[in-house]
This record gives structure tokens, C-alpha cells and sequence, in this order.
């Protein structure tokens, strides 16, 4: 029953205890146009540990010493896309990361990278 | 360090494939089947989603919805990631998430043959952006194999959407289906240049 240990309905299955944009100060606005499989890659300036920033800022600086997309970070930080985006913001605009946009934006894939798609998928 | 990526930091080119479906009807297990990490889960708050809810029920209202999709990667090489995207919750709200199909090369409509209809709305989806799609019929076991004609017929399909069985359990399977697709794209595409039509995503 409720009351003999006050926390008894916190466990996981109360879900996050934080709301969600608690954590970007309630900030909603966020980088327009990233796009989910945007690649974020951090720069040399983003590995310094002296840098004053949240716990979830230098996850996202570590995660992404190699490229890594936008939806991945979200998953492996188990954050919503949209926080990660204004996190992602806040770090672009420090210049501690760089952003890379998907071609899709211009070109479609051609024939021969459909093949080695195809190719790719067959050896697997 | 788990990575897609090549140790130099080269920034490979990312595409993107949607699997889509009623729910239960094996979309997270699709991707995990074939994903090179374990499926990871996101989700995004989308508002306004109600614009066209709206028109429906005669509710003015702004709407908020929380959408959660499932995404898996496949290296294909240095050079190329397959990203597979999955849309767990919320069926009747992900495909307002534009973003989403936005660069998609196409996308896997699974279908469950006890609740066929449950793949109605990404159908027509995928038929209204005119994007490359198939029909994935999943058998579980112990159910009646449908004939895929049988499923294109319930499902008015094109003649030229493939319709396929397949177990989204396996890996191999789930790898075929993933074949057909871009196979499929890739004809699509070619027919497209041929005939001059181009797609409005």
C-alpha cells in the first residue's frame, strides 16, 4: 500500500522523474533542419575536460569522437530527439561539434550505390 | 567503441529505409532481426499533429503527441549506412511525422494477415508521397500462409508493389525483404527516368 516507504512508486515503471526539456531548461527551439540521420562529429575543441557543461553535453562529445547520427545519439542517451537537438544546438554553437547533413537533402543515391546496398545487404 | 565508421572520422553517407505496419505486426523484430546494434528507441513530441485529426473529429484544438520509433544500422561499407527506421507507437500518429519519410529510400509496409487492415493507413501513406514501398506479409507460426495475391487483392494494391511472405524473425528473411526493396526502388527509379514523371519527396 502507499505510505510505507515514500518512494514505493518511483520505480522504473513510473518512467522518467524529470521531465523531459527540465534538462535543456525548458528550451524547445533546436537546431532547424537536423535532420535524423544527420551525422554529428565533435571537434578538437569539444575533448577538453575543463569545459563547463551538463553530464548529457559531454555524453553526446564522447559518443561522437567518431560520427554518429542524431537518432543514435537520442537512443544511446535515451533522451527525445528533440532535447538532443537543443543539446546539439548549444554545442554547435560553442563550436565543439560539427554538423553533417545527409545528401539526401540534394541528391538521391544512383544506381551504383543502390547495388552496393543490394551487394551489402546480400553478404550479410 | 561500438562504430559504423572508419577510425579516420569520414562521415559516411547515411540512407534511410522505413518499416512500417500495424502494431504487432513484427516491426521491432524486423529491425532487430537485421540490425547491426540493438534496436535503439527514440521519441519525439510532435505538436499541431492534430491538423488533420482535427478536420476529422471537428475538434479545433491543438494536439500533442509523443512518438516513439525504433531504429536499427546496417554498415554497408565505409562509405554507405543503412539506417532502418520502426514505428512502435502511436500508429495512428507517425506518418505525420514528415520528417520522417523526408529522404527515405523507400519502405516495408509489414503486414499481419489476422488484422490486415491494421496496414491500411501506411499504405496509403507511402501511395500519396509516392515512395517505393512493399508488402511484407509475416507468417507467424501456425498461421494460415496467405497467398500473397490473395493479401494484394485485400489490400488493392498496385500490380507492380511487390507483396511478400516472409518470417521478421530471421535474419536471412528479414534480409531478403530488405533486397526486394531496394531492388524495387531501383526499378522504380529507372521507370520514372523513362517515362519523365518525378516523385514530389
Amino acid at each position: 500500500m502507499w505510505g510505507e516507504n515514500p518512494h514505493d512508486w518511483l520505480d522504473a515503471d513510473a518512467g522518467p522523474v524529470v521531465r523531459p526539456y527540465a534538462l535543456t531548461g525548458g528550451r524547445g527551439r533546436s537546431v532547424p533542419g537536423l535532420d535524423l540521420v544527420a551525422y554529428v562529429v565533435s571537434t578538437a575543441f569539444g575533448l577538453d575536460p575543463m569545459l563547463y557543461l551538463l553530464p548529457e553535453h559531454r555524453q553526446i562529445l564522447s559518443l561522437a569522437r567518431q560520427p554518429v547520427s542524431v537518432a543514435e545519439l537520442a537512443g544511446r542517451l535515451n533522451l527525445a530527439l528533440g532535447v538532443v537537438r537543443v543539446l546539439l544546438g548549444d554545442l554547435l554553437a560553442e563550436g565543439l561539434i560539427t554538423m553533417h547533413e545527409p545528401q539526401h537533402a540534394t541528391t538521391e543515391p544512383d544506381d551504383p550505390t543502390l547495388e552496393a546496398v543490394i551487394n551489402g545487404l546480400r553478404a550479410l | 567503441m561500438d562504430s559504423a565508421h572508419s577510425n579516420n572520422g569520414t562521415v559516411p553517407r547515411a540512407l534511410k529505409v522505413l518499416v512500417a505496419g500495424g502494431f504487432g505486426a513484427g516491426k521491432t523484430t524486423l529491425v532487430g532481426a537485421v540490425s547491426e546494434i540493438l534496436p535503439l528507441q527514440t521519441e519525439e513530441r510532435l505538436t499541431d499533429a492534430g491538423t488533420d485529426i482535427d478536420d476529422l473529429l471537428g475538434v479545433e484544438e491543438k494536439m500533442t503527441t509523443t512518438v516513439a520509433l525504433d531504429f536499427g544500422r546496417i554498415t554497408i561499407n565505409e562509405q554507405l549506412v543503412l539506417y532502418l527506421f520502426g514505428t512502435p507507437g502511436q500508429e495512428r500518429f507517425w506518418y505525420l511525422w514528415e520528417e520522417l519519410a523526408l529522404g527515405a529510400l523507400g519502405a516495408v509496409v509489414l503486414a499481419d494477415t489476422r488484422r490486415l487492415a491494421d496496414c491500411f493507413p501506411s499504405v496509403d501513406y507511402f501511395e500519396r508521397l509516392d515512395m517505393p514501398f512493399l508488402v511484407a506479409v509475416n507468417c507467424f507460426d501456425g498461421e494460415r500462409q496467405h497467398q500473397p495475391d490473395a493479401v494484394r487483392r485485400a489490400l488493392d494494391l498496385d500490380s507492380r508493389v511487390p507483396v511478400v511472405l516472409c518470417d521478421a524473425r530471421k535474419r536471412t528473411s528479414a534480409r531478403d525483404v530488405l533486397i526486394l526493396l531496394i531492388e524495387h526502388v531501383r526499378a522504380v527509379r529507372s521507370a520514372t527516368r523513362s517515362t519523365g514523371t518525378t516523385r514530389t519527396i
